[in-house]
């Protein structure tokens, strides 16, 4: 069992979102993380699904997504070399005196931005791989995460390889 | 200038359909003025639900698409369960639902359901059509989707002012449909088919099991002639019965549950399982993993996401059944001999015969071989769910295919009298029985209003034993007798019937089976037949739930 990244071509119509996602909970499977947006073809949007499970289950998932009318194409990106990325905003306990200066350290390490600063808090704003936000994200708990929201990872494969429609 | 229910009508028209089965309420009231004047055949129901049954059961006997049609919120919920007995069957049907006007949507306005988002998880695919302008290709597209591929349930909702609205509209010539996202594969690939053959030439003791795909793609005649060319025998699923003829030697009759001693035992022996149009259902298999256990697994589906689902597949094909069995028959260069196997088999079925106690009483089995005999190969039977359905499987002798119409996937109770209703407009020309429960019946006993109002000329044999039988036979066998809510009091059907103006007869011996079976045949509209039955008869043999399928109780012993 382990995480697999789902790229899913659909076509951009109302309901298709809520097919995808109707069908993950109706057949018991479970989405780690799920982005989703227009793409290169209009009309169409591209959803990265991420979902835990062993071979047999993906395999089923891919099938019964393809099973949408509105599927167009289905691509387990998991083994491919791919750039992945997901944007978080994390908003931390940082007074002056008390901490700010080191979180304000830590963002610039992580090429993270600040993006708000208040009396007591900062929002900052990181774009990465999953792991670079997981680790981010610990070290800030010390001074106090008071909220912290992620986009879900969106991927693509690397060179001119695509993940297109031919189905 | 054309309004949008005249679009719809005249879509339907183009689709070929003369029947659809119906009931009125306010958002809708614009697509019935307009039937009002159509040539389409609109029969109205007394419920919803035996709607769409009887869409269904229209399909089933015909294979064409069947067609619903309700109001916006109630009558659009009341769809809800014969839209899902549809889809768990595979079984194309189009359900036309009203919905509040496109201003309202959303607003909890009166009447007004969510149905696109209810059936979402029940239909093949549905549609909200927002513009009178689309309204021609989405009924394109949904009878299109409906009855391709896998079949199954597609469903238009059609707000009021969609309907109403007036435009200039033309049916296009050349209305191409673009589906990218939808490309069924038809034609089993080359390799796996030889590879599927050359599994077949090896094997000692092969078995074919055959389900409702090869019904619903027409593939019987190349079924029969694979088996034969072969000399491979076959068992069938509920689901598959009529595929192949009862009397067929190489028939093995129904496997699973309650299948023939026979057939499952040629399942856990064969070391070949060539399966088609099946999807390895529960009710089936038992215990998965003990399920042709000792068996290379070949299995042709459609549908990809069936193959691998349930059962490790050592060579999957894709594919239409009838293309891919004909292909497969073409190829047959010699034919193989499996003679032990084969004899073997026939052993089985001589030690381990159906049957059952004959003493006088009156016994459900006895009623339906009786009404086998009687109709000869003829006509339609269709049944409900309990009991009633598994001994009409286990004894009526279908000989053809698209005879024999049951709810398989979701074994909906009230399913059978509405569905035998739509039998009848599908095949006129044939008797129609609803095999019944008497718990069964009255979960749509209100259509004998639509047949007397229709004359439409179904029989229903219930077989009342006074007790929800098949969860009583449960709570006989796993729950100590304890019959917890499920003896019903005696009804008299034959009151009910009359009541209707529906003529009918109670059953209460054996020797009375016949001639009572003979009047509802010679009547010539609908007839109810009331047998009661011994009360506390079983199923047998029974597989117990979660049991290895050679596992059976009350068989026949050595
Ligand atoms: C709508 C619905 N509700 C409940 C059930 C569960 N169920 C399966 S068989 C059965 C009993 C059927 O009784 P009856 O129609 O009298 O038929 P019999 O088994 O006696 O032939 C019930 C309640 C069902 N299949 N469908």
């Amino acid at each position: 069992m382990k995480p697999h990244t789902l790229s899913v071509l659909v076509e951009n119509k109302a309901g298709v979102l809520s097919r995808v996602t109707g069908l993950f909970s109706r057949r018991g499977f479970n989405i780690e993380s799920l982005a989703v947006g227009t793409c290169e073809e209009p009309g169409m949007s591209r959803i990265t699904i991420v979902c835990i499970g062993d071979d047999a289950q993906i395999e089923q998932v891919m099938k019964q997504l393809n099973k949408l009318i509105e599927v167009i194409k289905v691509s387990d990106i998991s083994d491919m070399d791919r750039v992945e990325r997901e944007l978080a905003l994390i908003k931390v306990h940082a007074e002056p005196g008390s901490g700010r200066a080191e979180v304000m350290q830590i963002a610039t390490i992580f090429r993270a931005q600040i993006i708000d600063v208040g009396t007591k808090t900062v929002v900052l704003s990181v774009a990465g791989d999953t792991e670079k936000i997981d680790a981010l994200e610990t070290l800030l708990r010390q001074y106090g995460v008071k909220e912290f929201i992620r986009t879900g990872k969106i991927a693509l494969l690397r060179g001119s390889k695509t993940v297109k429609s031919s189905k | 200038m054309k309004t949008g229910a005249k679009i719809l009508i005249e879509s339907l028209q183009r689709e070929g359909v003369e029947t659809l089965f119906g009931y009125p309420g306010g958002v809708v009231l614009p697509i019935y003025d307009e039937l009002f004047d159509s040539p389409l055949n609109h029969i109205l129901v007394r419920h919803e639900q035996a709607a769409a049954h009887a869409a269904d059961g229209y399909a089933r006997a015909s294979g064409k698409v069947g067609v619903c049609l309700a109001t916006s919120g109630p009558g659009a919920c009341n769809l809800v369960t014969g839209i899902a007995t549809a889809y768990m069957d595979s079984i194309p049907v189009v359900a036309l639902t009203g919905q509040v006007p496109t201003s309202l949507l959303g607003n909890d306005a009166f009447q007004e359901s969510d149905i696109t988002g209810i059936t979402l998880p029940v239909t093949k695919h549905n549609y909200l059509v927002k513009r009178t302008e689309d309204l021609g290709h989405v009924v394109k597209e949904a009878f299109y989707i409906s009855n391709t591929g896998r079949k199954g349930p597609v469903l238009i909702d059609l707000p009021k002012d969609v309907s109403t609205k007036e435009i200039e509209y033309e049916f296009p010539e050349n209305d191409e449909l673009v589906l990218r996202g939808y490309q069924p594969t038809y034609r089993g690939h080359a390799r796996q088919i030889e590879k599927a053959l050359e599994l077949i030439a090896l094997a000692e003791r092969p078995l074919i099991y055959a389900g409702g795909g090869v019904i619903s793609s027409d593939a019987s005649r190349e079924l029969v002639q694979f088996a034969e060319m072969l000399q491979i025998p076959v068992t069938t699923t509920l689901m598959g019965l009529g595929a192949i003829p009862c009397d067929h030697p190489l028939n093995l009759g129904m496997l699973g549950m309650h299948g023939t001693q026979y057939a499952n035992y040629a399942v856990t022996e064969c070391d070949l399982l060539f399966s088609v149009g099946v999807r390895f259902d529960d009710r089936v298999t038992g215990k998965i993993e003990t399920f042709a256990s000792r068996a290379q697994v070949i299995h042709v589906d459609i549908d990809p996401a069936e193959i691998g689902k349930n059962k490790k597949v050592d060579v999957p094909i894709v594919g239409d059944a009838k293309g891919v069995l004909a292909d497969m028959c073409a190829r047959i260069q010699k034919k193989a001999g499996y003679q032990n196997w084969i004899s073997r088999i026939n052993s089985w079925k001589q030690k381990y015969p159906m049957r059952f106690r004959e003493d006088g009483h009156l016994r459900p089995q006895m009623i339906i071989r009786e009404l086998s005999d009687l109709l000869a190969g003829e006509g339609i039977v269709v049944s409900e769910v309990g009991q009633n359905q598994m001994w009409t499987a286990q004894y009526f002798c279908f000989k053809k295919p698209r005879t024999w119409i049951t709810s398989g996937g979701l074994g909906t109770m009230g399913y059978g009298f509405p569905a035998a209703m739509g039998a009848h407009f599908a095949r006129p020309d044939q008797p129609v029985f609803d095999i019944a429960g008497d718990g069964s019946f009255q979960m749509n006993i209100q259509e004998l209003g639509t047949v007397s109002h229709n004359r439409i000329p179904v029989k229903v044999a219930v077989l009342n034993n006074m007790f929800l039988g098949m969860v009583r036979q449960w709570q006989e066998l796993f729950h100590n007798r304890r019959y917890s809510f499920t003896e019903l009091p005696p009804v008299d059907f034959v009151k009910i019937a009359n009541a209707y103006g529906v003529d009918g007869m109670r059953v209460d011996s054996p020797d009375q089976v016949r001639e009572a079976l003979k009047t509802a045949i010679e009547t010539e509209g609908p007839f109810v037949l009331d047998f009661r039955i011994e009360r506390e008869e079983n199923v047998f043999p029974m597989v117990p739930a979660g049991a290895a399928i050679n596992e059976m109780i009350g068989g026949c012993q050595e």
